[in-house]
């Protein structure tokens, strides 16, 4: 009697080894280039600055461009599910699909509209 | 792959929440897409078309019962009379918000709320005559959640309402022209302990999937009647089910926010907070406890009990150590929400069903009115710092405007409960229907309350009244054309529904029906 959840752990496990794997043998065959970036706090990104004194303001841009990117990523969530299941939803799953984009667009029309676009 | 099926959804029964909702979508195009000087009014008369809609979608589909959408909504009597309550409450709160006489600056909302408090280009905006539109379909949005809220027949439906109707009151609490700093951390408040009650509602939805394998309000019954319902998972997923809920309507244990984020917020939001969100909240309450817990109300039934005394006690005796009006009405509306309890325990046995039900409707409604009339009164006593709310400012009011005083007396005489307003009656409704359901106890400890509440509200007019007026003491503005339709409307239901609430009753008691 083989429980229904033993390749779930088993592919936990698997997962957990290439992790430990990876990290392990990073050092050992990994090439060795030192530089200024390589000892950032973040490799790739803006350069890190450190906030003014006194709780000035800074810069909202990642935040509107994270917010745009949590919309889009919850509606390819939806579409999915929906794209395996557009055979037997038929016309109404379409009809609803496109209302569903149609909400989310008009979140986008707005950030558009206001500027939410513009990097400088 | 199972084979899927499309739900069949009645369109026509949802109309309301999709009015509400649909305004608010447009309301963000608005906001896109119409030049500036267009916006306020554009605005302002959706967001009416919006609510005064959806009160007529819900007058034109009345007297359906039915579950639609895969029974994830229920379209009956008690989800529409509270929605169409909701839709009524709410065109008022946008009447409040779309009030322009009262501030100098033209609005009671803030030019531009992302500025920091104080720097220089606030302090320029803080007179101009801009103000930001988006509160509009913000608060279209919160409305739509709360009519949604209490029709939902599913716990996960009932979550994304309780979600929708939540963010944009955050947004809205932290917008005030006035006092900004205060307003910012009522909304952080707010935010925080409602994202916090939020999980405790989401932790009980998943333990009571647990133990019934279903979200179905209707199927967790059949469920609990089957097995007992002595389970732990349900029982402890009951709890916090009502948790979540209970922080929702203000009701105490679960009310420290409540009067910190009523002073904190523009007064209008507060209106909306104080009036639709109770609504909502207490609609959900009916909805689960009735229709999803209905067969095992032994197990709610003592925790309501002792939540209703509760609340009412902290209420009526905290309300009279408070010198704000704002935080005084805070703690007026977590002793009412007490007495909404005492008629939420009086489900009744299959004899006397629907009564319990029937008031709380009926008194959800009285409170509504009178609560949106007497925050409109207070945003018209105002000094040179915006709204004087403290109490000694409201010393001698009544021989600098005698009709102010005496609306604003209507109103906490019905509040108070007292014969000939509204208030007494929808008291009257409530208490009978726990009288006859053998909760004389309950009752006693309510009337009680109501003595110690009548208390503060009594002080407030013998203080307009009977005081000698403060020497640098507020001036009472004259409302523009909104604010005087709500004071209108409010001080004539008030008045209305204490002398011949027939009619209203009778209207809730053949709403008092739940599908399920």
């Amino acid at each position: 009697m083989l429980n229904p959840y033993i390749p779930i752990v088993g592919l936990f496990a698997l997962a957990a080894a290439f992790a430990l794997f990876s990290v392990a043998a990073a050092p050992y065959i990994g090439p060795r280039r030192y530089n200024k970036a390589k000892v950032d706090a973040y490799e790739c990104g803006i350069e890190p600055v450190d906030q003014p004194l006194g709780g000035a303001r800074f810069p909202v841009k990642y935040y509107l461009t994270a917010m745009l990117f949590i919309i889009f990523d919850i509606e390819i969530i939806f579409l999915y599910p929906w794209a395996v299941a557009n055979d037997s939803l038929g016309l109404f799953g379409l009809i609803e699909m496109v209302l569903f984009i149609g909400t989310v667009f008009i979140a986008y029309a707005y950030v558009w509209r206001r500027g939410g676009l513009e990097w400088d | 792959m199972p084979d899927l099926s499309a739900p069949s959804i009645s369109y026509l029964g949802l109309a309301p929440v999709l009015i509400v909702l649909g305004a608010a979508c447009i309301g963000v195009l608005v906001e896109a897409f119409v030049p500036r000087h267009l916006r306020w009014n554009a605005q302002v008369s959706l967001a009416l078309l919006g609510t005064v809609g959806a009160l007529a979608a819900v007058i034109l589909v009345a007297g359906r019962n039915e579950l639609t959408a895969a029974r994830a909504v229920a379209v009956d009597g008690a989800a529409l009379f509270i929605e169409g309550t909701i839709a009524a409450l709410g065109a008022l709160s946008i009447l409040m918000f779309a009030e322009r006489a009262l501030d100098p600056a033209k609005s009671a909302f803030v030019a531009s709320a992302a500025l920091p408090v104080g720097s220089s280009a606030d302090r320029k905006l803080a007179t101009a005559p801009y103000s930001q539109t988006e509160v509009f379909p913000l608060a279209s949005f919160a409305i739509g959640g709360m009519m949604l809220f209490a029709a939902s027949n599913n716990l996960l439906v009932m979550f994304v309402a309780l979600e929708v109707l939540s963010l944009p009151l955050y947004l809205i609490c932290g917008m005030a022209r006035r006092r900004r700093l205060l307003s910012q951390e009522s909304a952080v408040k707010y935010f925080l302990l409602g994202s916090f009650a939020s999980a405790f509602f989401l932790y009980g939805l998943a333990l009571i999937y647990g133990y019934s394998g279903t979200v179905d309000l209707g199927e967790i019954r059949e469920v609990a009647a089957r097995s007992g319902a002595s389970d732990a998972l349900f029982v402890t997923g009951l709890a916090l089910l009502i948790v979540g809920l209970l922080f929702k309507a203000g009701i105490a244990p679960f009310h420290a926010w409540t009067p910190d984020v009523y002073q904190g917020a523009p007064t209008a939001v507060t209106a909306l907070m104080a009036s639709c969100t109770k609504v909502a909240a207490f609609g959900a309450i009916l909805r689960l406890l009735y229709v999803g817990f209905g067969t095992s109300e032994w197990t709610w039934r003592p925790l309501i009990y002792t939540i209703a005394i509760v609340s009412m006690v902290v209420g009526a005796i905290l309300g009279i150590t408070q010198t704000d009006v704002k935080r005084m009405l805070a703690y007026s509306s977590i002793a009412h929400a007490g007495f909404l309890l005492v008629g939420v325990i009086a489900l009744g046995d299959a004899a006397t069903a629907g009564r319990g039900l029937s008031s709380t409707l009926f008194y959800l409604l009285t409170y509504g009115l009178t609560t949106v009339g007497g925050f409109a009164v207070v945003t018209l006593v105002r000094d040179g710092d915006g709204e004087a709310t403290h109490l000694s400012k409201w010393a001698g009011l009544a021989s600098r405007s005698p009709l102010t005083a005496a609306v604003m007396t209507l109103f906490l005489l019905g509040l108070a409960g007292l014969p000939l307003t509204s208030g007494f009656t929808g008291k009257f409704a409530v208490f009978r229907a726990a009288i006859d359901d053998g909760a004389w106890p309950l009752v006693v400890v309510a009337l009680l309350a109501s003595a110690i509440a009548a208390f503060f509200y009594l002080r407030l007019v013998v203080l307009m009244y009977f005081s000698a007026p403060a020497e640098d003491g507020p001036t009472v503005g004259v409302p523009g054309l909104p604010t005087t339709i709500v004071l209108a409307v409010t001080a004539a239901a008030t008045v209305i529904l204490g002398l011949a609430p027939g009619a209203v009753l009778d209207l809730a008691e053949q709403a008092a029906v739940l599908v399920g």
